[in-house]
């Protein structure tokens, strides 16, 4: 046992000391925190107010421009070879000219702007527009517009997921799909960075000829296990690491950046005890999520909303389940060839899982809870990443249950399984190794 | 007292028969040869006896108990195929393999600083093992193999490898090693690498153990009383004294001596020889011809050929 732990020590420690661990620990967390923070950034940041001019030939269109908060509109009544020149010495940012034409609706116009044009700018005149050519239409066609907006209505659509207790909390699926996907591609990649880490070591200590000291010393098992466990520490680490890094930064740039009035919206919306809401509280509730219905708003309101405690504790136990089914394999793909090119046909059979995982996971996102979803999230080659990307939608605990149960058991096998490999394979230098003699070693043990 | 007993061992392979039936019993304190061509079984046996193969038959004896897997700590094993981490630092990676033998960290340190010391690689200890010379990389992997202070050193092919200097430095220090207790194992197919340094040898041949036994012993058993005779060249060849009894095998001359390589029939005393010599020629010396281990292992491999063959018709 004791020599266990100096094999993991050593197997941690070399990891932890290179330039690469090193970059990715610090690169991991920016990344993080930039698409944490930057919707909080740029909601802060107060758009400039616009003056755009309104040179309105037609005379239809000028009195509706009004205000915004962002767009201030200035009529005006010259030609406009004119009113083009004074743009510039006006200061003002952009000039809209309707001119006149034959047409009894006019439906076009032109915007000059002296910068990259605003987007926003834009949709609001041509929004602007629109509306009154349409009523101008209606009105030529005999309906009372007055009519039309009684007709014209909005439906607000809230989902709201209810839990067993009877607890309701606003969902947000577009969210949930995010960290979803964001989670199983994480341990997509913490499996493969860290599996083939597991293979290269194994592989190393093969050519290096070092190996066949080392297990004059220790069991091959042990130092293979070693190697797992020490390289399953470094990603633990990585991870933790990067975990403590992105709160570091985010509350950096919430503390520096913020003002209180932004974050005092971040608190969930519960509307209590499930019972029937009356038409009034219903009416209520949808007035106050559109109330806050600004996009960035939302998001951070959806962000607040993950339970940070369970997806995180879930990933560390998928990603070590996932990592540990997986990186016995990979030690025994090391120890079966001489170099990295003998062991890309070996590679594939293993990766399939995982690549089938990735494959799966724009059909499993779309129904999280469908029988797809289920499977591949029960059997323990794909649970890892799949059952990763439903836990955020909620899955029933019986399931999750299951399928970390199939997930150690799966280990233990594959485990069991490439420890036989591996304890023929490193010691067998210079040779040619198929599938056949794969089978062999494993008959043979 | 034997140190190591290896008592009726077989292993196979899948397709081949690697060991079948080899017994060998290495006295304590003795170096001993574990000689035999490639692929004869030899490093087959020393896996077995380091624990890292498992033998299908058979059981291995260290120090008259059967080996468990603590007794490793207890040998030594510098195999064929040996390296060292590149990209690690050379202190650490002895301290790493040191402790993986048992030692304490600090027991490690100092017994490792006393051996780069002795072998003058102490400037290295920082330097990472890519940055050393091949030379320097077997003296690390030698003073890890022998840190702990083995009561067993197993030596897979040795020498192979390694330049003279270190290959003299290498041998004084496995003498000296065994003048402090230890017993010593080399397996080698290079015969006269190791004939010097042997005491004791067996012979292995096609997963079999064909001769085993004390050197000096192994040599009368196959000498073939062959003697030198060296004497003053008169110009007359030697054959014209010598009675019909005894077989001149050659004759040359040098520096105005002569070497006849003469062989006596068995039971005659070389005093005869002698005396027969002295009474024709001036003889300046004769020395018994014993065969060398290489010459006994090549008519001992090509027997048992001739025997197995044999068997098999």
């Amino acid at each position: 046992m004791n020599k266990i732990k100096i094999i993991i020590l050593r197997e941690y420690l070399t990891r932890v000391r290179k330039k690469s661990f090193i970059v990715m620990t610090i690169l991991g967390p920016i990344l993080m925190a930039s698409i944490w923070v930057l919707p909080v950034i740029l909601a802060t940041i107060s758009t400039d107010e616009q003056t755009v001019q309104v040179l309105d030939e037609t005379g239809l269109f000028v009195h509706r421009f009004t205000d915004t908060k962002t767009i201030r509109f200035v009529p005006i009544s010259m030609d406009i070879e004119k009113a083009k020149e004074n743009l510039f010495k006006t200061g003002n940012d952009g000039l809209l000219w309707i001119p006149k034409t034959e047409l009894s609706v006019p439906s076009s116009g032109i915007y000059y702007s002296t910068g990259q044009a605003s987007l926003e700018v834009i949709s609001h005149i041509k929004s602007i527009m629109k509306n009154e050519v349409e009523s101008l239409k209606l009105e030529a066609s005999g309906i009372d517009p007055e009519i039309l907006r009684s007709i014209k209505s909005t439906i607000v659509l809230n989902t709201i997921k209810i839990s067993e207790s009877g607890d309701e909390e606003k969902s947000f699926t577009e969210i949930s799909m995010g960290v979803g996907l964001f989670s199983g591609v994480l341990i997509y990649m913490f499996i493969f960075i860290f599996g083939s880490q597991v293979m290269r070591g194994v592989m190393e200590e093969k050519t290096n000829r070092i190996v066949e000291i080392i297990i004059s010393s220790v069991k091959p098992f042990e130092l293979m296990m070693g190697k797992i466990v020490g390289v399953a520490l470094v990603g633990l680490t990585q991870f933790l690491l990067w975990i403590v890094l992105t709160l570091a930064i985010v509350t950096f740039v919430q503390f520096t950046m913020l003002d209180a009035n932004i974050l005092s919206g971040t608190e969930q919306i519960y509307t209590g005890q499930s019972k029937v809401l009356d038409a009034d509280q219903l009416q209520q509730i949808s007035e106050q999520m559109q109330s806050k219905d600004s996009i960035n708003f939302q998001i951070i309101e959806a962000i607040s909303s993950i339970n940070y405690g369970v997806m995180i504790g879930a990933f560390l136990f998928f990603f070590l389940g996932g990592y540990l089914l997986y990186a016995a394999m990979f030690a025994a793909i090391g120890s079966a060839v001489d170099n990295e090119t003998d062991s890309q046909q070996f590679m594939l059979p293993v990766t399939i899982p995982l690549i089938l995982s990735m494959v799966m996971l724009g059909l499993i996102i779309n129904n999280p809870s469908g029988p797809v979803a289920f499977w591949f999230s029960i059997i323990p080659f794909t649970s890892p990443i799949i059952m990763m990307l439903r836990i955020p939608f909620g899955v029933p605990h019986w399931q999750v249950a299951l399928s970390a149960v199939l997930l150690i058991l799966g280990f233990i096998f594959t485990t069991w399984l490439a420890a036989k490999i591996y304890r023929t394979g490193i010691l067998m230098y210079g040779k040619k190794v198929n599938y056949a003699e794969l089978w062999k070693w494993l008959k043979h043990n | 007292m034997e140190t190591l007993i290896i008592n009726k061992v077989s292993k196979q392979f899948t397709g081949h028969r690697a060991l079948h039936q080899v017994s060998i019993a290495v006295p304590k304190g003795s170096i001993f040869g574990l000689l035999g061509p490639n692929g004869a079984g030899k490093t087959t046996l020393i896996r077995i006896v380091n624990r890292i193969t498992a033998p299908d038959e058979g059981e291995i004896l260290l120090n008259g108990k059967a080996i468990s897997q603590e007794d490793v700590l207890r040998i030594g094993y510098l195999p064929e195929e040996r390296g060292l981490y590149k990209k690690m630092k050379v202190g650490e990676q002895a301290l790493y393999l040191a402790q993986l033998k048992g030692l304490s960290k600090a027991e490690a340190i100092i017994r490792l600083k006393f051996w780069f010391k002795k072998f003058e690689i102490d400037g290295w200890w920082n330097k990472k093992v890519e940055e050393l010379s091949k030379g320097m990389q077997q003296k690390i992997q030698f003073v890890v193999t022998v840190v702990h202070q083995p009561d067993l050193l197993i030596f897979d092919e040795p020498f192979s490898g390694f330049d003279p200097i270190n290959v003299n430095l290498l041998k004084d220090e496995i003498l000296r090693i065994r003048e402090q207790g230890a017993t010593i194992i080399f397996s080698t197919h290079n015969m006269a690498s190791v004939e010097e340094l042997c005491d004791h040898i067996a012979l292995i041949n096609q997963s079999e153990k064909i001769l085993d036994g004390r050197v000096d012993e192994i040599k009368q058993t196959y000498k073939k009383n062959l003697f030198e005779l060296i004497y003053s060249n008169t110009g007359r060849s030697i054959s014209s004294i010598l009675p019909a009894k005894y077989h001149l095998i050659s004759e040359e001359s040098q520096n105005g001596f002569a070497k006849a390589k003469i062989q006596i029939p068995a039971g005659d005393s070389p005093n005869e020889l002698l005396r027969l010599a002295i009474s024709e020629v001036e003889v300046h010396g004769m020395a018994e011809l014993l065969p060398t281990m290489n010459d006994i292992f090549i008519s001992k491999v090509s027997e048992f050929k001739k025997s197995s063959g044999h068997e098999q018709n």
